[in-house]
């Protein structure tokens, strides 16, 4: 199991490029130029990201030195450990559904505090990238059409987001713990 | 909403701080958290600008296309409401194979047209459809093949293996999408049956 998981994540980044290298040049596609027309935006992205780091770092950095987060932690330690999640990632999981950069923050947060290669910041990374912005698609999806009564909706989207992070920690447990 | 967790930390962070003597910090922690936040965003920048370059030439070459003539017969399952001809049907699709790839700012304007064509098949304007529910579920649960943010960010963070994560994303993606799905239906059901015998 542990050997497939390591293969997949070893492989799947360069047979992607390659494939979709070769399928565009097959394509006839100039495929340095599209390249390059593409990657001009990387910069942009990363620069409209900076208020959002900064924001929730400084949030974050004062609730955690100042002992907050370890109350926190302790505090719903309890209800957290019957669901099997960490508490040191609980405000990751409360995040998710609500900000997508503020999560990434909290994740990038985690990784600088626990190191980006522990079990935390592994379960941490997996969460992250297993889920969408639950409330955010909501609320723009329905929001752009005038549709007002969601019916089950947000309730289906949370539960998945507690699926995906309750697996999430048992996979990495398997896998890394 | 965010506005009230960030308040949260910041107000009940000084509360703590006072209390247990950790204000002499405070500062200095304020200073580095945010420095750290620009050299965070700056160290994304390699990777960001590597994969957009990818994604146009995915979306250049036509790759969304096979993705999208692979996944008919999965939309058509999960769509049943909508006829397979109809423009919502092939938005749909485009929004399936965007997300798949990790296209996410690719994938909110199709989304965003997809619901609009979903809403023309929509006898209540203002209650959600039960193929708009499906929709939305699908979304918010969307199946990622590779999390690319994540990796770049792991990167940025000083990671020895990066990409170590995609596997277990994959697992916890495939989780969350067919709860999703599952639950999309499990909730319908109630609530026709609650419609039923009112």
């Amino acid at each position: 199991m542990t050997e497939i998981m390591n293969a997949v994540s070893a492989w799947a980044i360069p047979v992607l490029v390659v494939v979709v290298v070769a399928y565009a040049a097959w394509k006839r596609i100039p495929v340095f130029e599209t390249f390059v027309e593409g990657g001009k935006e990387g910069f942009a992205i990363a620069i409209n990201l900076i208020p959002y780091m900064v924001a929730m770092l400084v949030g974050l950095g004062i609730f955690r030195e100042s002992g907050a987060f370890d109350l926190f932690v302790q505090l719903l330690k309890p209800i957290t450990s019957l669901a099997g999640i960490p508490g040191e990632v609980l405000p990751l999981a409360i995040m998710r559904p609500i900000s997508g950069n503020g999560a990434l923050a909290i994740v990038a947060e985690t990784m600088q505090r626990y190191g980006p290669d522990s079990l935390i910041s592994l379960i941490a990374c997996t969460m992250q990238g297993s889920t969408d912005t639950t409330f955010y698609i909501l609320t723009v999806y329905f929001g752009s059409v005038g549709v007002r009564n969601a019916r089950y909706s947000l309730k289906v989207g949370l539960l998945a987001d507690i699926t995906g992070f309750i697996v999430s920690v048992l996979i990495c447990n398997l896998i890394f713990g | 909403m965010i506005n009230k967790f960030w308040l949260f930390f910041i107000i009940f962070g000084m509360i703590v701080a006072a209390a247990t003597g950790n204000m002499g910090k405070l500062t200095q922690v304020i200073l580095d958290s945010a420095q750290r936040g620009v050299s965070i965003s700056l160290g994304l920048v390699a990777i960001l600008t590597f994969w957009l370059g990818m994604m146009k030439i995915i979306e250049r070459s036509g790759l969304t296309s096979i993705l999208v003539r692979a996944l008919r017969p999965v939309a058509k399952f999960l769509f049943p409401s909508v006829p397979l001809d109809h423009p919502a049907m092939s938005s749909i699709l485009m929004t399936m194979s965007a997300d798949m790839l990790g296209m996410g700012s690719a994938a909110t304007p199709i989304g965003l047209q997809a619901m609009k064509q979903l809403q023309e098949l929509n006898p209540d304007k203002e209650t959600a459809s039960p193929a708009m529910c499906t929709f939305l579920a699908m979304n918010t649960s969307s199946i990622t093949f590779i999390p690319t943010t994540i990796i770049a960010l792991r990167a940025a963070s000083g990671s020895l293996n990066p990409t170590m994560i995609i596997p277990t994303a994959l697992v916890a993606t495939c989780a969350s999408f067919f709860a999703a799905i599952s639950l999309d239906r499990f909730f319908r059901y109630l609530q026709t049956r609650r419609g039923n015998n009112d």
